[in-house]
């Protein structure tokens, strides 16, 4: 059939399965918006308040569900606002579709208004990206796009449509569906997987390390397998949360720089380390040199540049983490290693007694408790950036896979109520996000988006009026000058949330938060809880950066 | 404690070249330099050129750096969808030439000895003027370099250098490398 170009994109998005579309029109994209009006009723449109609550938004669809999520800006401001978007699903290996019009083909390159170079823009921080330069082109290309944003490492792909293609005609030949989703090239030796399994079979004290890569490939099942017959510990990057139950006592929780004590103190008694789909981010290794000291490093990943980029390994595969671990465990007897097992039960001790007691009438982890206390399982838990999220990080028993969503490489203050608002979208579950008055202030204009939609999303926001990380890092390393880090904002949050039309509670001990909670989750739309939190409160322990396990910072002793 | 060979962390900083076969597209070189400059590596020269297929063009690429460097620009370069094949060419099994044209001042009376240089260096002069020669020169590494070093000594009013090209010795081509690094020794056998 005659199709004009943006008629082919609707299609498309049809055909790969794509219902929604996170999004802010523009003068390039009128014939886009013009077809989305066409389309009412199949392809939802989510009008967001600020293109990057857009990208955030469809980020946190494809999180929570590990589809492509698709975000859709004007030329210009529209596409640059997206920039951060796409960075931080860049850094995460999140599949996302960033749709972006342009100026006429015709007119490009002469500053046009509202012309921005985007695909230059954003050239460090995308998988790939096309500008569309024939009409002809347009349905390979997105069918190309959609492949590549979720196919081996999954990354963001940005496609540039200039508006003379959006209203060229041209033949549109359907498909019949999405192309089978491609799984990361096998790239290991069957002389490999003999040396990974003798390595396994020889370890006496074994562990996990597992990343965000155990959830693209959907392996969770296949670790627990492995940790079970080698006798492992398990322990997780920030990206890996989620990937298995915190509820399985092999699960050690996060290791990194603000991980927890026994997770850290196994990978650093170890003596196999057995990282999957986790790429030894600085954040998460400390000092190179150090890490994992006495263990030989089994890493498993799908993309071969992340072997050795990082730390050493003794050996690397490099395939799909689920076909690898598969490969693995049909080889492994059930072994089992008491002394390794009670040096762990004994770590996990150590880490309940150096466990942190806040200051404050209303405690940061009393408020996690509270709320994984009322949610469900499957309930997404979004964080923003700073100490509300290493809090999270450590104490929330997550459960079921993808419940984690949180911005890890880039780190994005921003980012927790665009990506909330994709999260309730794409599954049409209440969705908390825990964040900071610091990270809410960012883009707090994305709660007016959940109140326009209706999105059942809770926001427990944990005020010390602070910035609480920077805060901390500059009292352990300047002299505690808090240099700009003290806020002493007057927002008035629960009038701010009420402003926007939502529900808006305050909190300052644990039963005002147990009531409000209770009354947020009754609720229909989206409700705000201010958590007055005390500001002294850090995020322990702490390995400073760069260094190692051995300089971990435990709690100060109370009284 | 179980023990293993250490992988060595070779430090020592070395000039290699790298092969690469790629999509003839628009773009497709602002996308590998952009790499480059956001991984930090240090780009030595880079040529490039369409191959017998339009569609695909080959580049030689000359970069300073380690082992480890080496390993993680060919896996980085592989990640790039345009990127067809990537490997190492091998100083001792590849063919190198990079081609250099200059201008030389003649204005000192020394045309002759200046001549007698290029003979001797195999080099041709593509053009001639009251007050210069322009001289064409093939070859690779020191070679070159001496020519540079002793024309400078006459005066080189300006240098044109095409960066080096290289290809596999025998029947060794690009396209049936493997897609693994340890491709060195695979390559070896064969």
């Amino acid at each position: 059939m005659k199709c004009k170009g943006a008629q082919i994109l609707m299609e498309i998005l049809l055909e790969q399965g794509c219902d929604v579309v996170f999004g802010y029109p523009g003068g390039t994209v009128l014939d886009i918006y013009e077809e989305l009006y066409r389309y009412e009723g199949k392809i939802r449109h989510i009008l967001t308040s600020h293109e990057q609550g857009a990208a955030h938004a469809a980020d946190g669809y494809a999180r929570a569900t590990g589809k492509v999520g698709v975000c859709l800006a004007t030329s210009g401001p529209g596409a640059t606002n997206l920039v951060t978007g796409i960075a931080t699903a860049y850094l995460d290996s999140i599949p996302l579709l960033a749709i972006t019009g342009n100026v006429a083909s015709s007119v490009i390159g002469q500053d046009t208004f509202q012309e921005v170079d985007i695909v230059g823009v954003t050239l460090g921080i995308v998988k790939h990206s096309y500008t569309v330069r024939r009409v002809e082109d347009l349905a390979f290309i997105l069918r190309e796009a959609f492949s590549l944003a979720s196919s081996g490492r999954p990354g963001p792909v940005l496609v540039d449509i200039p508006k003379d293609i959006q209203q060229a005609v041209t033949e549109f030949f359907p498909a019949a569906g999405p192309a089978p989703k491609k799984k990361p090239a096998s790239l290991y030796t069957e002389k490999e997987i003999e040396e990974a399994v003798s390595m396994l079979k020889a370890s006496k004290k074994p562990c996990l390390y597992i990343g965000g890569g155990v959830l693209s490939s959907d392996a969770g099942a296949e670790v627990l397998a492995m940790a079970e017959k080698i006798d492992a510990a398990i322990c997780q990057s920030l990206l890996g949360l989620s990937a298995v139950s915190a509820e399985n006592p092999r699960v050690l929780g996060m290791s990194g720089m603000h991980g927890g004590y026994a997770a850290n103190r196994a990978i650093h008694e170890c003596d196999l380390l057995i990282a999957v789909g986790a790429r030894f981010s600085d954040r998460a290794v400390g000092d190179k040199k150090k890490f994992a000291k006495n263990a030989a490093i089994l890493h498993i990943d799908a993309d071969q540049a992340e072997i050795d980029k990082n730390v050493k390994s003794t050996l690397g595969l490099i395939g799909d983490a689920k076909e690898i671990l598969e490969r693995l465990n049909a080889r492994l007897e059930n072994v089992s290693h008491p002394e390794w097992k009670k040096d762990v039960a004994g770590m996990k001790r150590l880490e309940k007694e150096t466990e942190q007691h806040f200051e404050g009438l209303l405690s940061p982890y009393g408020v996690i408790d509270e709320v994984a206390k009322v949610v469900n399982p499957d309930t997404p838990i979004v964080t923003d950036v700073g100490q509300h999220q290493m809090w999270v990080a450590q104490r929330y028993p997550f459960k079921e896979p993808r419940t984690c969503l949180s911005s890890g490489g880039l780190g994005t203050m921003g980012y927790g109520m665009g990506a909330a608002n994709g999260a309730a979208v794409a599954t049409g579950k209440k969705t908390v996000l825990f964040t900071g008055d610091g990270s809410f202030a960012m883009n707090m204009n994305e709660l007016g988006t959940a109140v326009t939609h209706g999105l059942p999303v809770i926001v427990v926001l944990m005020n010390n009026r602070v910035l609480g990380m920077v805060r901390q890092l500059q009292n352990f390393f300047s002299h505690a000058h808090y240099s700009q880090t003290t806020t002493n904002r007057r927002t008035d949050f629960v009038r701010l949330a009420e402003a926007f039309g939502a529900i808006g509670l305050k909190a300052a001990t644990p039963d005002e938060f147990r009531v409000a909670f209770q009354k947020a989750w009754e609720a229909e739309g989206p409700a705000l809880i201010e958590c007055q939190i005390n500001p002294d409160d850090f995020v322990y322990p702490m390995v400073p950066p760069n260094r190692s396990f051995e300089e971990i910072m435990l709690p100060k002793k109370q009284g | 404690m179980m023990v293993y060979k250490e992988k060595g962390e070779a430090k020592e900083m070395r000039k290699y070249l790298i092969g690469l076969l790629v999509n003839n597209r628009y773009g497709v070189l602002t996308r590998i330099a952009s790499m480059f400059a956001r991984r930090g590596f240090n780009i030595e020269s880079l040529a490039v050129g369409e191959t017998e297929n339009k569609a695909i063009s080959r580049m030689t690429i000359a970069i300073n750096g380690t082992d480890h460097d080496r390993d993680q620009l060919i896996r980085q370069l592989r990640k790039l969808h345009d990127v067809i094949h990537v490997s190492e060419m091998y100083p001792d099994s590849s063919v190198k030439r990079e081609l250099v044209i200059m201008k030389i001042n003649t204005d000192q009376g020394k045309r002759q000895e200046i001549m007698d240089a290029v003979n001797a260096f195999r080099s041709k002069i593509v053009d001639y003027s009251k007050r210069s020669i322009t001289v064409e020169i093939t070859g690779e590494g020191t070679k070159l370099e001496a020519f540079i070093e002793l024309m400078k000594e006459y005066g080189i009013m300006e240098i044109c250098r095409t960066g080096l090209v290289a290809m596999g010795r025998g029947d060794d081509c690009l396209t049936n490398r493997s897609v693994r690094d340890d491709d060195r020794e695979i390559a070896e056998e064969a």
